[in-house]
């Protein structure tokens, strides 16, 4: 049930960082997903979601480069949140 | 606390002196009892635990903010791990339980730990970044040392029980005074490490990792001496000495000979295009071992003609009028490769490796002659090339054949069989030159294997029995007017050196580092007295007493504190 006033965003992306959401990616998703005040999960395909605020389970789905994610954020400003979050996933992560 | 020794002793490994304060190398963080209950509520426990993870946070990204750049980002990225939710969850899960507060960290940190793990690859190495949190998370909560080389930001005397590849990939070589460890030998990783960094070190101190932190220590790399708290006179002298022996170094440059002028050539070991710098830099006349594995590890097939043939111009043009020693492929025993080594044997060491495999693989060896052959066209310096672990007369003389018919013009073997040393005066008249690996020749000669640590005495190149073995591989090369030189770790210490060169050894080949001491000491010191050391050191009866009997032949050692 989402909770009242918050809107539930999902989108599903295909990855293009090169390291995948490894590495500098993985960090810069985690910090930015802990950064709001929203519940943020992330999948990997038709896996299980986990909290996108944990580093160590976002590693844990070994994303890749051109896998599919699911990214789902439940919040106040759910959409601009959505749309930095795949922006960091697809970013050509130069220098990571 | 019982009072500190006033002297520590143990094994001199690298030559020299080094007066400084001593830093203690904490060791491993033990792991939290899995079966003690915590005396207070889950509450206090996760809030412990959560206080000492957010500590180690701060200070991973304390430490990356001083550091800057790429460490910066690795550190903070740790950081972050530090502070994740998950970890949070299983700690409270382990509290709830009655878990003390660094037992939940650590069994919270295993459930992560697995998860990395079993992904393998660039997740597998993030399991060494977890562990270190880890590490210093629960140091914090049982009040032992956080692991590793403490920050300090003044030179100091590194003392440790034992120093990992892990422990000194960090150190700053100019910080650095001298080491102490209470286990190893003369071959450990920290006898090998200080002798490739020119720093004096003592191993096997008993009793080392007491004396306080702080407290000022010198170091007698030669001795084996460590003086605790020493006089003012004697920290003088040591100075005085240690300035003395920098500005010899400094000084002597060119070709390696003796104070009276015997030649014998300064080589560097190098493996591969990497280290031709650091060769020339330290004044290498040329290069005496060329390790060619590194072209051919971590791959499924055996690299190109063209790749090698870059691979090896590069020394031979780093040395014009010089001369490069290369030696063909030596896999086997702890250099597996996947292409030519049997992975069934039972004693690799002992099996099919070196030039026993390149036999069975003809074509894996006439591609490396070609491309040697090729890369020595048109250069001024003088390729050799050697095969390794030769054991007989008739080994030697089909590698010189292949090699000949190849278009190698010298063609010698490494004696690194004790069976090839006792004989080497059949080999003599098979090949152009000889190179001895007192490595390899320890191991086998006192069956004792290079990869045991508590083995090191065995390994110890001053071994009466191993000089023995070198000076008749000498001889029966000098005979017939051959050279013979030596590669392996005994050539890089600057008093076994001069006894290599009193053996009749004509050329000295190391890891470039160690060069400058080395030329130092043989031009500190003239033929006659390195026979005489030779001679002293062969009359001993144990490494120890050799070591004594050479350096009472060898006065110019210690006016230069070596």
């Amino acid at each position: 049930m989402p909770r009242k006033g918050a809107a539930v965003v999902e989108r599903r992306v295909k990855v293009e960082s090169e390291v995948g959401l490894h590495a500098r990616p993985a960090a810069l998703f985690v910090q930015a997903a802990s950064a709001s005040g929203a519940d943020v999960t992330v999948a990997k395909g038709e896996g299980d979601a986990v909290n996108a605020k944990s580093i160590l389970s976002v590693l844990g789905l070994d994303v890749r480069h051109g896998d599919d994610v699911v990214i789902r954020v439940e919040g106040p400003d759910a959409d601009a949140l959505l749309d930095q979050l795949v922006g960091i996933v697809n970013a050509e992560a130069a220098g990571a | 606390m019982p009072e500190p020794a006033a002297a520590v002793r143990g094994v001199g490994v690298s030559a020299g002196l080094g007066v400084g304060p001593v830093l203690l190398l904490a060791g491993a963080v033990p792991e939290p009892s899995g079966t003690e209950r915590f005396n207070g509520d889950a509450e206090t426990a996760v809030r412990l635990a959560s206080e000492a993870l957010e500590a180690t946070a701060a200070d991973l990204e304390a430490r990356g903010a001083a550091a800057g750049g790429e460490a910066q980002e690795v550190l903070g990225a740790q950081a972050l791990m530090a502070r994740d939710p998950g970890l949070a969850d299983a700690i409270k899960e382990r509290a709830v339980q009655g878990a003390t507060p660094a037992r939940a960290v650590f069994d919270a940190f295993a459930r992560f730990r697995k998860l990395l793990e079993s992904a393998g690859g660039y997740l597998g190495a993030r399991v060494a970044d977890l562990d270190d949190i880890r590490d210093r998370t629960v140091a914090r909560l049982l009040g032992v040392p956080v692991p590793g080389v403490p920050e300090v930001d003044h030179p100091f005397v590194l003392v440790a029980r034992d120093l990992a590849p892990a422990d000194t990939a960090v150190l700053d070589p100019a910080r650095v005074l001298a080491f102490v460890t209470e286990e190893g030998g003369p071959t450990s990783h920290t006898a090998i490490l200080a002798r490739a960094m020119g720093v004096p070190a003592v191993v096997a101190a008993a009793g080392a990792t007491s004396i306080p932190a702080e407290t000022r220590v010198m170091v007698d790399g030669s001795t084996g001496e460590v003086h605790v708290d020493p006089e003012e006179g004697a920290v003088e002298a040591a100075r005085a000495l240690i300035a003395a022996r920098a500005a010899a170094a400094e000084q002597a440059s060119g070709p390696g000979r003796t104070r009276d002028g015997h030649p014998v050539a300064l080589l560097a070991n190098i493996g591969g295009p990497k280290d031709i710098a650091a060769a020339l830099e330290h004044g290498a006349e040329g290069v005496g071992l060329y390790r060619t594995e590194f072209l051919f590890l971590d791959r499924a097939a055996p690299p190109s003609l063209d790749e090698q043939r870059d691979a090896y111009r590069a020394a031979l043009d780093a040395f014009p009028g010089g001369k490069v020693v290369v030696r063909v492929l030596d896999a086997g025993a702890d250099k597996p490769l996947a292409f030519l080594s049997a992975t069934d044997e039972p004693n690799p060491a002992l099996g099919v490796r070196g030039l026993r495999i390149l036999r069975r693989h003809p074509d894996v060896l006439a591609t490396q002659l070609a491309a040697l052959v090729a890369a020595a066209e048109g250069t001024r310096a003088e390729l050799q090339v050697m095969a390794p672990m030769v054991a007989d007369a008739e080994e030697a003389a089909w590698f010189a054949a292949t090699a000949g018919q190849a278009g190698v013009a010298s063609a010698g073997v490494m004696v690194e069989v004790p069976i090839a040393a006792l004989r080497a005066r059949d080999l003599a008249g098979e090949v152009d030159f000889f190179s001895i690996g007192t490595n390899d020749l320890a191991q086998y000669a006192a069956a004792a294997d290079r990869q045991v640590g508590s083995l090191s005495a065995h390994q110890d190149p001053w071994q009466p029995g191993l000089l023995d073995l070198v000076a008749a591989t000498a001889e029966a090369a000098g005979a017939v007017g051959k050279p013979c030189g030596v590669c392996g770790e005994a050539a890089a210490d600057p008093a076994l050196a001069c006894v290599l060169a009193g053996l009749g050894v004509t050329s000295l080949s190391m890891g470039a580092s160690a060069l400058p001491l080395v030329r130092v000491a043989l031009a500190s010191n003239t033929h006659e007295q390195c026979r005489n050391a030779a001679a002293a050191a062969r009359a001993a009866r144990s490494a120890d007493q050799a070591r004594a009997a050479a350096r009472a032949e060898l006065p110019g050692l210690a006016e230069l504190g070596l």
